[in-house]
């Protein structure tokens, strides 16, 4: 994890993309995912287009290219799934530099991929341009439950502490000589695993009393509630309905 | 692995929303139960607990190595409720921050690594605990086979929900056997992990494993260089615990009759479904083929015979599944009135320190 609170997911900038209210952008970015959902994997014409919609934002934002595709990394795990989807699938098959490919499959494949590829761009996009504070505001301004978006909350401003104490831990087994090689080490990993649990649930129990003390009764008040006119809303829906337009044409094709 | 947006198609998607959602509410009343007003701090931490470990990795061999998914943990650790909120909190940040399966597959997600994972490792552990004999022993044995459920479990909804709303065209039997292969192995190595954790956290506080409240030893005093059993708070417990446990035994009774008619479909289903793809599939595959090559209607339609195959099978298997869960929540909310709100006490050195 990233030293410090500067945190990797975010980059600063001032764009217009930055400057639109958390709500307006999640919903954009949702209604963005579900619309390239819908689309029929024949038009690959009509995924290009989104891509190119997608590029659009990111330099709108100021967001280099480069950030997006190494954040995009992440999703290599599943590509390789999607290649092995061509050779196991039934149905037609074609002949494809010697080996033989089930057509449903590719078509399958290039399916998944590419909707899933634009998912995690716009994914990226949506958390690179929006603070993580932000975003929970906005989830909240979304009619999330408040419990739900306290708990997030609590995972988010916690998750580096607990795994900067789990990074600790890792450091002092590995000054006294410990290097997990297989399964026989599992035990000490698994005690690392347990104390950690004790020292979350405990550090829970003193935030919980230090909240208390403060005079928390169980919400929290909300400060700086974000709002959005209607310009902002119409401007955050540009991305959507462009993408619309791209699926509806891609339908009547 | 998180299943990506694309890869099950919209209205099962938002079925699955739906079922999430409806999840996530119980548990918020429910956790609000189990963990009062400190639901928002603990259950957070724990979250962020969740997600710091499934960044621990524990070698296997030759350079490969895992990570625990953390469901059966959560379940075992904190109760179902507040397993349930944590993980789908843990699942909702890594889509929405990371990228990390999609957004719009995100009650996908939710309710196959989350809901399915807790509430099979919760009901698992829960119920052999039940008949087995008090003890330490019996806790991890069924922390283990609590977990070991799990993780196929999940694999057997993701391959559910993929037989009702999946994009591509691999056969649902392969899907199955495939996930099925490999999520035992990961199941073995999720079991053995989280037994480890569960005993270590026992042997340290054993107060803060939800899943084992009565196992805490009982109070001893040293009067005169001796230990002596503490005289007072041990009789009222006794009684309803027994009744508890009564209640339990038959609970799981009628838990493993209901999981003996599912794992009777589950074991039947991958030569039964391989037959059917043999039989019916191919057929179907070849017709469409020849009355439109790219429809992706037709296409759909043309895979809808063998759909409706599977659909019996899995419908019961929806059923002998809800069935458990339903007689699993009864007894849970039946035995549950002998819980103890057993709110530690605040006065440790360290709690200053927050």
């Amino acid at each position: 994890m990233g030293a410090g609170h500067a945190h990797r997911l975010h980059l600063e900038r001032t764009s217009p993309v930055h400057a639109l209210p958390p709500h307006c952008k999640i919903v954009a970015a949702f209604a963005f995912v579900l619309v390239v959902v819908s689309t029929p994997r024949e038009a690959v014409w009509a995924f290009g287009l989104y891509a190119l919609l997608l590029a659009a934002v990111a330099a709108a934002a100021r967001i280099p290219p480069g950030f997006v595709l190494r954040r995009m990394l992440v999703e290599v795990p599943f590509v390789a799934f999607a290649v092995l989807m061509p050779f196991v699938a039934e149905g037609e098959r074609v002949e494809v530099l010697g080996m033989s490919l089930s057509v449903s499959g590719l078509w399958g494949a290039w399916n998944v991929l590419a909707k899933g590829t634009l998912g995690v761009a716009a994914s990226v996009l949506l958390a690179a341009t929006t603070e993580l504070r932000a975003l929970l505001l906005g989830l909240q301004r979304l009619k999330l439950p408040p419990l739900l978006v306290q708990i997030a909350t609590f995972m988010i401003r916690y998750g580096d502490v607990i795994a900067d104490e789990l990074r600790r831990m890792s450091i002092a087994r590995r000054s006294r000589g410990f290097e997990a090689r297989g399964i026989r080490h599992w035990g000490v990993l698994a005690k690392t695993a347990g104390a950690l649990f004790i020292r979350s649930y405990e550090r829970g129990e003193r935030v919980h009393l230090a909240m208390v003390s403060r005079g928390y009764t169980g919400t929290m008040p909300v400060i700086d509630d974000v709002t959005a006119t209607r310009a902002q809303w119409a401007r955050a829906a540009v991305l959507p309905t462009a993408a619309l337009a791209v699926c509806l044409i891609g339908w009547t094709l | 692995m998180h299943v990506p947006d694309g890869f099950i198609d919209a209205p099962v998607s938002a079925a699955a929303g739906v079922l999430a959602a409806g999840a996530v509410a119980v548990s918020l009343r429910g956790a609000r139960r189990e963990l009062d007003e400190r639901t928002a701090p603990l259950a957070g931490l724990v979250a962020a607990f969740i997600f710091a470990v499934q960044m621990l990795n524990f070698p296997v061999a030759a350079g490969t190595s895992g990570h625990l998914l953390g469901g059966a943990l959560a379940a075992i650790l904190v109760g179902p409720y507040t397993g349930v909120l944590c993980i789908s909190v843990v699942l909702l940040m890594q889509g929405v921050l990371f990228a990390d399966g999609g957004l719009t597959a995100l009650g996908v997600n939710i309710t196959v690594m989350g809901v399915v994972t807790v509430i099979t490792a919760h009901l698992v552990f829960r119920g052999l605990l039940a008949v087995l004999p008090r003890g330490r022993g019996s806790a991890l044995a069924a922390a283990f086979a609590g977990a070991l459920v799990s993780v196929p479990a999940s694999a057997a909804a993701f391959t559910l929900l993929y037989a009702v709303g999946g994009t591509t065209d691999v056969p649902v039997g392969k899907v199955l056997a495939a996930m099925l292969g490999v999520h035992v192995l990961i199941g073995i190595g999720e079991a053995a992990i989280t037994a480890a954790t569960v005993g270590a956290v026992l042997a340290v506080r054993p107060d803060l494993v939800h899943g084992v409240k009565g196992l805490a030893a009982p109070l001893k005093l040293r009067v005169g260089g001796e230990l002596v059993d503490a005289p007072a708070a041990e009789a009222p417990a006794a009684g309803p615990a027994r009744s508890g446990r009564a209640v339990w035994a038959a609970g799981l009774a009628a838990a493993l009759v209901l999981a003996g008619f599912v794992s009777f479909y589950a074991s039947a289903s991958p030569d039964g479904l391989e037959k059917v793809a043999a039989d019916q599939g191919i057929d179907a595959k070849a017709e469409q083929y020849e009355h439109a090559t790219a429809d992706s209607p037709l296409a759909d339609y043309g895979v809808k015979d063998v759909d409706d195959e599977r659909l019996s099978v899995g419908l019961a298997g929806v059923i002998g599944v809800g069935a458990t869960v339903a007689v699993g929540t009864g007894v849970f909310w039946a035995a549950r009135s002998r819980r103890t709100a057993a709110a530690r006490p605040a006065a440790d050195p360290e709690t200053s320190a927050v």
